[in-house]
C-alpha cells in the first residue's frame, strides 16, 4: 500500500469476521446468502483494481521477459532469459542486490534492537514515558520526503547539528555523512531506522502488553531474576510478533525508495543504491523498461524467499 | 515472597536511574532530529551560515515561512496534493464501503481472494507495476494529470481501507440488522439507518489514514507526474532539495514543516485507533 513500508500499519492477520461467533452465519431475512449479492456490492472496487493492478501486475511480469523501452511506438519482443543474464553480469545489478541486503538486514536488526528496548520502556511504569509514546508515533505521520529532508539538515557537514557536536566535544566534526564512501551506507541505515521506529514499537508493546503477569508474578515469587524472566517468559511469547514484525520490515526496507532517493539518490558513488533506485533508474532514466521490470521479477523472487521462511517458521510455531 | 520483593527492591534501585537513561536516549533519539527542524525553520541565513552557530533563533522570525511558501509554489503543491488526496479519499471510501460489509458478511471464496491481494499489495514491489501502469495511463492520456494519480492512489489504498473497514463491519452486531429486517425494514433501511452510523468513526479513520498516504506519497507522483504545475507537495519538496546549493535551508525547513502540518493532525486524530487496530492485529498474529 506504500512505496515506503514505514507510513502503513500491515493487518499481520486479517480479522475474522465471525470471531468468537460459533453462530452459523447472520441471516437478516436470507439477504446473507452471499453469491451474487457479494460479488455486486465487490464490484466497484473490484474493477478499478482488476484494471489497474492485476492487469498491470500481469503485464510487469510479462514485460520482464522482454526488450520493451520508453516510447510507445515500437515492436516489442519477447527476449527469454535475455534481460536475466545481462542483470546477472552487471556488477552494478549485483552492487544494488548487495547494498539492498546490507541495508534491510542493517535497518531491520538494529530497528529492533531500538523498538524492543523502547516497548519494554514504555511497558514499564516510568515518567515522561507520554512523550517519549507521542515521539515514537511522530514519524509515522510525517511523509518519507521530509523525514529525509530533516535529516538531510541534521546530517549536514557543515551546519548540521551532529558535526556541531563532534567539534563541542573535540573531535573532528567535518564529516560529510552522505558523501563520502564509507560513511553514506551507514548513515542512511539510522535514518532509515528512524523513520521505521514506530511501526515496530507498537507491535512489539502490543505483544508486551499480552505476556501473561501471573507467569511473571509466579516466576518472581520463585526468585527468578529479571533477565531469566525476559528469557523464559517475556520472549517466547513474543515470538510470533517478533517472527511477523521482522519479516514484514524486511521486505517492506528491502522494497523502500523515497527516502533514500531524497537523501543520497544512490550516491556516492552507489554506496546507496537500492534496487529500488537502481530499477527507476533504470526505467525512468535510461527508459530500459524490460530491463527494469526484469529487475523487478527478481525482487519478487527475493521477497518470495522471505515470506517462504516466515510462512515456514509460523507453520513450525503453530505445530510445536 | 519477602525475600523476592527485597531483591525486587534491591535490583530496582540500580536498574530505575538506567531506565532513564534509557528512557532519555529514546526521546533525544526520537524528538532531537524535529526540534532541529523546528528551530531551523526560524533561522536567518545569516544565523545558519555562521561557522559556530547558536542553538537557538536569536528571535524567531517567520521570513521563511512567506519566502517558502512564495517561492517553492508550495501553494500551487497544496493545492495539487489537497485535491489528489480529498478525491482518492472519497472514491475509495465510496468503493470500498460496499465491499467491506460484503467480505465482511458473507461467505464467499471473496473472502479469501480478499484478504491475499491485500497481505501481497503490503509486500509488491512497485516498480513492477508502475512501468505497465505508466504505459495504461499514457495510452489513455492520463500521465501528468492529476486524475490519473487519483486514480493509481484509489487502487493502491484500497486494500489497507478495506482491510480497516471489514474489521469495523465485522464489530456491528448482525443482531441489529436482524432486528430491523423483523421490523421490516428494506435492506438498503436497515443499512443506511443502523448499520452505517454505528460504522461512522470507522469511515472517519479509515477516510482519514487513506487521505495521510495520498498526501505523503511520493513514488508514483514522481513518475507520473512532471508537470512542474502539477506536482504535490512531496515532488515540490523533493525537487527543493535537488537544488539544494541555491536553496535556503530555513526556508526548506519552514517548508517541510508545513507539508506535514496536515498529516500530524489527522494522524492525531486517528492514532489510537491505529494503535488498537496494529494491537489487535499484533495479538492474532
Amino acid at each position: 500500500m506504500t512505496t515506503t513500508a514505514q507510513s502503513v500499519i500491515i493487518p499481520t492477520t486479517p480479522p475474522d469476521p465471525n470471531d468468537g461467533k460459533r453462530r452459523k452465519r447472520p441471516k437478516v431475512g436470507g439477504i446473507h446468502r452471499g453469491g451474487r449479492d457479494a460479488w455486486l456490492l465487490v464490484l466497484p472496487a473490484l474493477i478499478p483494481v482488476v484494471l489497474f493492478s492485476v492487469y498491470p501486475l500481469a503485464q510487469g511480469i510479462l514485460l520482464g521477459f522482454t526488450d520493451a523501452k520508453a516510447g510507445l511506438n515500437q515492436t516489442v519482443t519477447f527476449n527469454g532469459l535475455d534481460n536475466y543474464a545481462q542483470l546477472l553480469s552487471n556488477e552494478l545489478f549485483w552492487n544494488s542486490f548487495r547494498i539492498g541486503l546490507i541495508w534491510a538486514f542493517g535497518v531491520t536488526i538494529l530497528q529492533f534492537f531500538c523498538a524492543l528496548g523502547l516497548a519494554l520502556l514504555l511497558n514499564l511504569d516510568l515518567k515522561l514515558r507520554w512523550l517519549a509514546r507521542t515521539l515514537a508515533l511522530v514519524p509515522w505521520a510525517m511523509p518519507p520526503v521530509i523525514i529525509a529532508i530533516m535529516w538531510r539538515l541534521m546530517l549536514n557537514p557543515t551546519y548540521g547539528p551532529i558535526n556541531g557536536f563532534l567539534r563541542s566535544i573535540g573531535l573532528p566534526g567535518d564529516i560529510n555523512w552522505l558523501g563520502d564512501f564509507s560513511t553514506a551506507l551507514p548513515a542512511v541505515i539510522v535514518v532509515g531506522v528512524w523513520a521505521g521506529m514506530p511501526q515496530t514499537t507498537i507491535t512489539l508493546l502490543a505483544g508486551l502488553q499480552n505476556v501473561s503477569a501471573e507467569l511473571h508474578e509466579a516466576a518472581a515469587i520463585d526468585g527468578a531474576s529479571t533477565f531469566r524472566r525476559f528469557w523464559h517468559i517475556t520472549l517466547p511469547s513474543l515470538r510470533p510478533v517478533i517472527v511477523a514484525i521482522t519479516t514484514l520490515d524486511l521486505i517492506w526496507n528491502f522494497n523502500s525508495f523515497a527516502l533514500v532517493y531524497v537523501l543520497t539518490a544512490g550516491g556516492p558513488g552507489g554506496q546507496t543504491m537500492l534496487p529500488m533506485l537502481f530499477a527507476y533508474n533504470e526505467a525512468f532514466r535510461y527508459g530500459n523498461f524490460g530491463y527494469a521490470a526484469a529487475m523487478g521479477n527478481v525482487m519478487v523472487i527475493i521477497i518470495a524467499a522471505f515470506l517462504f521462511f516466515y510462512l515456514r517458521s509460523q507453520a513450525r510455531s503453530r505445530l510445536s | 515472597m519477602t525475600t523476592a520483593t527485597l531483591a525486587g527492591t534491591r535490583s530496582r534501585r540500580i536498574t530505575r536511574p538506567l531506565q532513564y537513561v534509557a528512557l532519555a536516549a529514546y526521546i533525544i533519539f526520537l524528538g532531537f532530529p524535529l526540534l532541529f527542524l523546528l528551530i531551523t525553520a526560524f533561522k536567518t541565513p545569516q544565523e545558519l551560515q555562521s561557522p559556530n552557530p547558536a542553538f537557538l533563533p536569536q528571535q524567531f522570525n517567520f521570513d521563511n515561512f512567506a519566502a517558502a511558501i512564495e517561492k517553492a509554489n508550495l501553494w500551487q503543491a497544496a493545492g495539487n496534493s489537497l485535491f489528489v488526496a480529498v478525491l482518492t479519499t472519497l472514491i475509495v471510501t465510496v468503493i470500498s464501503l460496499p465491499a467491506a460489509y460484503a467480505l465482511a458478511r458473507f461467505r464467499t471464496k471473496l473472502r479469501g481472494v480478499a484478504t491475499g491481494w491485500i497481505l501481497l499489495s503490503q509486500v509488491f514491489p512497485f516498480i513492477l507495476i508502475i512501468i505497465p501502469l505508466f504505459l495504461v495511463l499514457k495510452q489513455i492520456g492520463l500521465i501528468n494529470n492529476l486524475f490519473g494519480l487519483v486514480l493509481v492512489y484509489t487502487v493502491w489504498s484500497l486494500p489497507f481501507a478495506l482491510w480497516m473497514l471489514q474489521g469495523y463491519v465485522a464489530g456491528v452486531p448482525a443482531e441489529l440488522e436482524e432486528a430491523g429486517a423483523m421490523d421490516g425494514a428494506s435492506r438498503f433501511r436497515v443499512l443506511r439507518s443502523i448499520v452505517l452510523p454505528l460504522l461512522a468513526p470507522g469511515l472517519v479513520a479509515t477516510s482519514l489514514f487513506t487521505f495521510i498516504s495520498s498526501w505523503n506519497e511520493f513514488f508514483f507522483a514522481l513518475v507520473l507526474i512532471q508537470d512542474p504545475k502539477l506536482q504535490t507537495l512531496p515532488l515540490t519538496l523533493a525537487r527543493f532539495v535537488g537544488a539544494e546549493g541555491q536553496v535556503q535551508l530555513g526556508q526548506l525547513a519552514a517548508a517541510s514543516l508545513l507539508a506535514t502540518i496536515p498529516s500530524l493532525i489527522f494522524f492525531a486524530l486517528i492514532q489510537r485507533r491505529l494503535t488498537s487496530g496494529l494491537m489487535s492485529g499484533a495479538v492474532k498474529g
